[in-house]
């Protein structure tokens, strides 16, 4: 897909600036320009795309339409419905709440607060632009799976209500769609303007994390990671998903940084772990959701979805 | 004209609020402003993702943070 553009970078580093393709500095400085231009296009590209889809869906619509939902079947719609909604930690609370308010199962909520920035669109248009296709595709259909489990799992937690702080008034009968009419342009213009608010906040995160990557492509060996850090060692995943925890705000400069260490010999499955524990497991949200839940629930909530991380990882170590 | 901000104190809250009162400003006359920050009585507005901006008892826009002239543009068409 992004062969007229390998072409280009090509010319420019080994034909116009003469560097030499096998040098350290040669391949390092390919790998910048080629890797951050190509991200840069697709994170436009797609962040452009989810936002636009999402002016059909706001979260008030997919409350009403988890609403009445059977425990089952609504963490698989709640998990899916993750993709497209936009997640912001300081909505968790009224997100929370509100859900209960329509008699949604907790599970089901919980689903959806795993799924959301799991699948949000930064990392599926790194992911894609570093790891292609298959990987991505892999990534979010374990991350659904991990969604749907996990807010199932919670759910089944004996008295998990009496963890909520603070009581709701469920509303009684069907709950009714706000309305917000609004023309194609304005739906286009709200999606640009939303692309170019994202991109100008992370765009030197990229520039950053492609520039560390570029520097370790170039100077350090292949199979660094394999032979000094234990690429296979039973450890390597929990290690990844606890280093991912603390990683949140900063997803656009660090994946680079994955898929460099998995060239140089990071396993697979350790690289989606720990790919999962920046996305989904985020300290800030934990610090909001304190102001409702109880912290048990809070610590069961990361253990249990930390949990399905690890055997994701596990997995694609064994299998990959 | 009655505009209520409905917000839980998050950064893009406070930034609404600000555009607000700066599209009402433009204008003019008298308006009602309120920042609602009770999240009990957020959920009353059956809004679930915030910022939201509520004109007159109606809900017109959630989760977003609205720039002075998209605000000017909705209530101008009350």
């Amino acid at each position: 897909m992004f062969d007229w553009w390998e072409k280009i970078v090509d010319n420019l580093v080994y034909g116009i600036w003469g560097l030499q393709p096998l040098s350290a500095i040669g391949s390092a400085i390919h790998f910048f320009i080629y890797d951050t231009i190509k991200i840069f296009i697709l994170l436009i590209f797609i962040i452009f795309l989810v936002s636009f889809l999402r002016t059909y869906f706001n979260t008030e619509k997919v409350r009403v339409y988890l609403q009445g939902k059977s425990e089952f079947s609504g963490n698989i719609l709640a998990a899916l419905f993750g993709i497209i909604t936009p997640f912001c930690s300081c909505s968790a609370i009224p997100l929370f709440l509100g859900f209960m308010q329509a008699r949604i199962p907790i599970g089901i909520t919980f689903s959806f607060l795993i799924s959301s920035p799991l699948n949000n669109e930064i990392a599926i248009a790194m992911l894609f632009g570093l790891f292609g296709l298959k990987i991505t595709a892999i990534y979010i259909g374990f991350g659904l799976l991990v969604a749907i489990l996990g807010g199932y799992f919670i759910g089944k937690i004996k008295g998990v209500e009496k963890y909520i702080l603070i009581p709701v008034t469920p509303i009684e009968g069907e709950l009714e769609d706000i309305k917000i009419e609004l023309t194609f342009q304005q739906r286009i213009k709200e999606a640009w303007d939303y692309t170019s608010d994202i991109f100008k906040k992370i765009y030197i995160y990229v520039m950053i994390g492609v520039g560390i990557g570029a520097f370790i492509h170039g100077y350090i060996p292949a199979d660094f990671i394999a032979t000094y850090a234990g690429g296979d060692a039973w450890y390597a995943v929990p290690v990844a998903v606890l280093l991912g925890i603390p990683m949140y705000s900063n997803a656009a400069g660090v994946m680079p940084l994955v898929e460099v260490l998995t060239a140089k010999g990071m396993l697979l499955g350790s690289a989606l772990s720990f790919m999962m524990a920046v996305t989904a497991l985020s300290l800030p949200e934990a610090m909001i959701l304190k102001r409702i839940l109880d912290v048990k629930l809070i610590a069961m909530f990361f253990a249990i979805v930390g949990f399905g991380i690890l055997l994701v990882g596990y997995m694609f170590n064994i299998i990959l | 004209m009655k505009i209520e901000i409905l917000g839980t104190g998050c950064a893009k809250c406070k930034a609404l609020e600000t555009n607000a009162k700066e599209a009402l400003a433009k204008i003019g006359g008298f308006h009602d402003v309120k920042k609602v920050e009770d999240i009990m009585e957020i959920i009353q507005y059956k809004v679930v993702s915030t910022p939201a901006l509520v004109v007159d008892g109606v809900v017109k826009s959630t989760g977003k943070l609205l720039s002075v002239d998209e605000i000017i543009k909705l209530l101008q068409i009350q």
